[in-house]
């Protein structure tokens, strides 16, 4: 049985595919065969930020109409074997997406995978509701923002309630906490909510600090996952999410703003 | 121009009124029936509203005239406010008499709204309130409500869900901003208070808030409230908790 992971967040714009397409790819690279999944039916991104939009024939919405099989619709990663892409229908919006057609292709996908990675859509609605509720496991994605904490508990609301999980009254999902684009230097002016002050509203087990990034634009952009520029910092601590995931301890990095040239010369004296 | 008090108010409240749910078309009978319960029961009945329920008399299709039952119901000392359950003729007659229809809502057990939040599973579920009389043959008013058992929540409550409780609400977890807490009874929150919190809703203007570390957008008791606006004025470092003083909310501090 697959363990089925949701990224989500509420609020766009966070990082949600990109945190998406890094961990997927994190999992594979460990040798666990992992299937990613972009629930953004309407605004397909995932497969951009994977390089694979030239290759997509068939997509979810084709397989759960019956139109294609899921072996014909999954898009084997160039970069690593063990990762799967399952694309987005550009076409058709998220009405497209039913209950059991998900749990389908769900249940079919977690029959020979280890982990499902669902790319869910900004929003509370359809698509996002679809994209969490058979999880096991999920990823919030959040800026230390207010608006961004704000639709992150809101979020997290409807994951304690609104999941297959919850109305089965099995065992709650599990939720982490993923701070992306966390600028230690703008935290540190005061300019932007440091990671005590997202914790004092969301208090959950904190995955992973994803610091604010060049290599993440230019790595979307190439169309390669951010997690394999291993020289990126963004890069460096996807990489810890994803070991911290499977269970390994790794600790926190790029809480503190890097040292300037002469304080690292001198010594860090407050 | 002076005086700008202003001429009157309106305020929402909730009061305790037992429905009369008619099984018989028989005057003669009810009447019968209903000398009796007062017989048993003076000082409850006495003056009492009542709403009258037609449903189960018109699933039998029985026909009774309102404006009779009515009439017989004022001769027993009962004041009728409401009907409901009644076919066309009989809201009219209603409407003719100036008595509502079909406005009386009822409350469940512990409801939660929106995204639910479950209280614990080992926490009973909260009765019926007593709104609703058992169906027997004869017409039948139920027994004033037992206090309802509190609630007891442990996990936290996130912004955008809402909570009902019909007695004490108790939560151990943080209670997030957008978040909303309603209780019939008193509500404690032994952790940070960011949402809404709204004790007595049912007009008990002795419920009472406490809570940890006071940092709400709405506290109301018994439908008297203060904004986050008023709150913020002051910063307050221990827990507190807030009462209800000549429809003044105070909020003190518990040393």
């Amino acid at each position: 049985m697959a363990r089925i992971i949701v990224v989500t967040s509420g609020k766009g714009g966070v990082g949600k595919t990109t945190t998406s397409a890094a961990i997927a790819m994190g999992l594979a690279k460990k040798g666990h065969k992992t299937a990613v999944i972009d629930f953004d039916v309407g605004l397909r991104n995932l497969d951009l930020i994977l390089g694979c939009e030239r290759r997509v024939v068939y997509d979810f919405i084709n397989v759960i109409n019956g139109e294609a099989s899921l072996n014909q619709a999954l898009i084997r990663d160039k970069n690593c074997n063990q990762l799967y892409i399952l694309p987005a229908s550009q076409t058709r919006d998220k009405d497209a997406l039913s209950l059991e057609g998900v749990g389908k292709v769900l249940d079919e996908l977690s029959k020979d995978f280890d982990y499902i990675v669902c790319d869910s859509p900004a929003g509370i609605e359809k698509g996002a509701n679809l994209a969490m509720y058979y999880a096991d496991d999920a990823f919030v994605v959040t800026n230390p923002e207010i608006s961004s904490v704000r639709d992150s508990d809101r979020m997290l609301g409807i994951l304690s309630s609104k999941s297959r999980r919850a109305e089965k009254s099995e065992e709650p999902i599990k939720e982490y906490l993923l701070l992306t684009r966390y600028d230690a230097d703008r935290v540190k002016s005061g300019e932007m909510l440091g990671l005590d002050d997202v914790q004092e509203i969301l208090s959950l087990e904190l995955l992973g600090i994803i610091p604010e990034s060049k290599s993440v634009l230019s790595a979307s952009n190439a169309g390669i996952p951010v997690i394999l520029d291993e020289k990126s910092e963004a890069g460096q601590a996807y990489a810890d999410v994803v070991d911290r995931y499977l269970g390994e301890t790794r600790p926190h990095r790029f809480i503190d703003p890097k040292k300037g040239f002469l304080s690292r010369l001198f010594g860090g004296r407050k | 121009m002076l005086n700008t008090s202003p001429v009157l108010e309106f305020k929402s409240s909730t009061f305790f009124a037992p429905i009369l749910i008619l099984c018989s078309h028989d005057l003669v009978a009810i009447e019968e029936a209903l000398q009796e319960k007062i017989r048993l029961a003076p000082e409850f009945f006495r003056d009492s509203p009542l709403i009258i329920d037609f449903r189960e008399l018109n699933k039998l299709h029985l026909d009774l005239d309102f404006a009779q039952i009515v009439q017989l119901l004022r001769r027993v000392g009962f004041f009728p406010v409401g009907i409901r359950g009644g076919n066309e003729l009989q809201n009219k007659q209603a409407r003719e008499l100036w008595i509502p229809i079909d406005t009386v809502r009822e409350l469940g057990g512990t409801i939660t709204i929106g995204e639910t939040a479950k209280p614990e599973p080992s926490q009973p579920a909260a009765p019926q309130p007593a709104a609703v009389a058992p169906r027997e043959p004869q017409p039948s008013i139920a027994p004033p409500a037992a206090p309802a058992p509190a609630t007891l929540i442990t996990h936290p409550i996130r912004s955008g869900q809402r909570i009902y409780a019909t007695g004490d609400l108790i939560i151990m977890s943080q209670v997030s901003a957008g978040a909303e807490i309603m209780a019939e009874g008193n509500i404690h929150v032994y952790n940070t208070l960011r949402g809404r919190a709204l004790a007595g809703v049912h007009g008990n203007t002795d419920a009472r808030i406490f809570c940890f570390d006071l940092q709400a957008e709405l506290i109301s008791i018994a439908g008297d409230y203060k904004t986050s606006e008023d709150l913020n004025k002051q910063k307050y470092t221990h827990p507190v908790q807030i009462y209800l003083q000549n429809h003044a909310l105070i909020i003190k501090e518990i040393a």
